[in-house]
């Protein structure tokens, strides 16, 4: 295993986050602040409680989430396009480094990338409302689970797209929707009995549900159901990535 | 001694349908340098793609000192370096950090010693914590070089390293080169710049459509296909060649006032007999030079030869 190999390319990856500290942080920071103003303060007050839990409290694991997800995919999407796009993909090509330890390298710091500002969004969420976890370790659990799998989406996201725009297909025209619709902000059982049906076809429903069942304690669907169908997005992520490395698909000529 | 770089029947053809290399074989002798030269889209950097990693091959092997680039990819890789002919940079690293990314990167431990070697060597170390994009093309062409030496490869590809670069750098980077190749280091180049490879290299190989049309030792080469000419400044004009002189390979130029006679460098140049004859048809002469033709003559003509 080339542990230096993979030390670097995390550090590299790391590096790019600081050196756009401001808009890597502040951003978030702000516009979970916004949301909290505008759902929290504006349309919360109006709103009762959600299976027990005051509805501000309520959307905190979604808006974590809907972070994560956008995050984790912009983040290792971005890592292994640019160098695609500039060129510079040659030294990674030539390097002593198996496809394991690039993965590595650049999900591992997407993912840490995307977890980090999840916990700033928690952090400045606790400014506007009382948060307490039910289940600690469980949301910890999910947080990586669900950060290294978008993380290995997002990678595949960035070795698919052959420019800028493809590169935002995916994240613009299908993750912020299914994230808005898999129940960031309501609880899928507040939906007509059609509508939860077909959200059940939205695998985002099951993060955000699990995610939730580790602060609150309940969720929408069971939390086994949430695991398994989370271990299968991934499996499905690193079965894409191994293809992609064994046939040198948009790497190799 | 066993060669360093091994290829054997290497073919690659492109999902276009181009076929890039055709059965190509080639032996490197470890501390050698060896120039490929040819004409644009001949192969040449594809070939070194493919010994890189960075391109697969449609068939044919390739083994760097006896490791297989496919199955023992990680010995293989750690002993090349390469340059590549574009400038492909980051923009917003510093100089020492892409350098430093670049060793890890090879698998090696963090040795700043090295590194600070490897930019004075450079003249980079003024600019280590520059950031590249505010270096020039030629600065940036000495960080590739850097980054290439960062992991201390065993063999080193050069891909057209002084295309676009000045005088001043580019005899910078010949004494790089010949420093390297001191310290044991093979060093694979390709070039347009003739006078490059007849400056440096120990070796010529010429690449035209994907096949290797010749590979010979840069000194014989010249010797073998190399010309003289001498050329005779006539004290008077002559309207066309005496019979006399019909033995010679002779030709007359600037109207009759020049007298270019041209002769191989393998065996007798048969001057004396010439200025024999020359005398007996009375043909005087006011002055006379000789010429030798250059490696880029050489290359021009076998190039056009296999056409």
């Amino acid at each position: 295993m080339n542990w230096y190999a993979v030390r670097a390319l995390y550090r590299f990856e790391m590096a790019r986050f600081w050196r756009t500290a401001l808009q890597s942080i502040v951003a978030p920071v702000i516009a979970t602040s916004l949301y909290f103003v505008v759902f929290g303060a504006a349309i919360g007050a109006r709103m009762t409680a959600v299976e027990g839990v005051p509805y501000g409290a309520f959307i905190v694991p979604g808006l974590m989430m809907l972070s994560l997800l956008t995050q984790s995919i912009a983040n290792a999407s971005f890592g292994i396009y640019f160098p695609r796009f500039a060129g510079t993909i040659y030294e990674i090509l030539s390097a002593p480094v198996s496809p394991l330890e690039i993965v590595l390298g650049y999900v591992g710091a997407a993912a840490s990338k995307a977890i980090l500002i999840a916990l700033i969004i928690l952090a400045t969420a606790t400014l506007f409302v009382p948060i307490t976890i039910a289940h600690p370790f469980a949301m910890v659990g999910f947080l990586v689970l669900t950060a290294v799998t978008f993380s290995l989406f997002g990678f595949l996201i960035g070795l698919w797209a052959d420019g800028f725009e493809r590169l935002q297909l995916v994240p613009l025209l299908v993750i912020t929707p299914l994230t808005f619709l898999g129940g960031s902000f309501y609880s899928i059982d507040m939906l007509p009995p059609v509508w939860r049906t077909l959200s059940l076809a939205n695998p985002v429903v099951y993060l955000i549900s699990g995610f939730r069942w580790a602060f609150f304690g309940h969720s929408d669907v069971g939390i086994g159901v949430s695991v398994a169908m989370s271990l299968v997005f991934l499996v499905l992520c690193l079965a894409g990535v191994t293809w992609i490395f064994r046939t040198g698909y948009r790497l190799k000529s | 001694m066993p060669p360093i770089l091994s290829i054997a029947n290497l073919s690659k053809v492109y999902a276009s349908g181009h076929n890039a290399l055709k059965d190509i074989s080639l032996d490197i002798a470890k501390g050698e340098i060896f120039a490929l030269l040819g004409p644009n889209g001949a192969g040449k950097t594809t070939l070194i793609s493919i010994v890189c990693g960075i391109v697969t091959a449609s068939a044919g092997s390739v083994r760097v000192d006896g490791q297989c680039i496919v199955r023992d990819y990680k010995a293989a890789r750690k002993a090349i370096g390469l340059v590549p002919q574009e400038l492909t940079t980051d923009a917003f690293e510093t100089v020492w950090a892409t350098t430093a990314f670049s060793r890890g990167l090879f698998g090696l431990p963090p040795d700043p010693a090295h590194l600070e070697r490897t930019l004075r060597d450079l003249s980079l170390w003024d600019k280590r914590d520059s950031r590249i994009m505010t270096l020039s093309g030629g600065m940036k062409r000495r960080v590739l070089i850097a980054k290439a030496l960062a992991h201390e490869p065993r063999i080193l590809f050069l891909d057209e390293p002084t295309a676009g670069v000045d005088v001043a750098l580019r005899q910078d980077m010949w004494r790089l080169v010949r420093r390297l190749r001191d310290q044991g280091v093979t060093i694979i180049l390709t070039t347009h710049y003739i006078d490059e490879a007849e400056e440096m290299a120990d070796r010529v190989g010429v690449i035209r459509n994907g096949e290797i049309i010749l590979v010979e030792d840069k000194a014989e080469l010249m010797r073998k296909l190399g010309k003289k000419q001498l050329t005779l400044h006539l004290a008077s004009p002559l309207a066309g060649l005496p019979p006399a002189l019909a033995g010679h390979n002779l030709e007359l130029a600037q109207g009759g006032r020049d007298l270019v006679y041209t002769y191989d460098t393998t065996g007798d140049a048969g001057l004396t007999g010439l200025l024999a004859d020359l005398a007996a048809a009375g043909i005087g002469f006011r002055d006379l030079h000789t010429s030798q033709s250059s490696l880029e003559d050489i290359f021009v003509d076998l190039v056009k030869e296999r056409a």
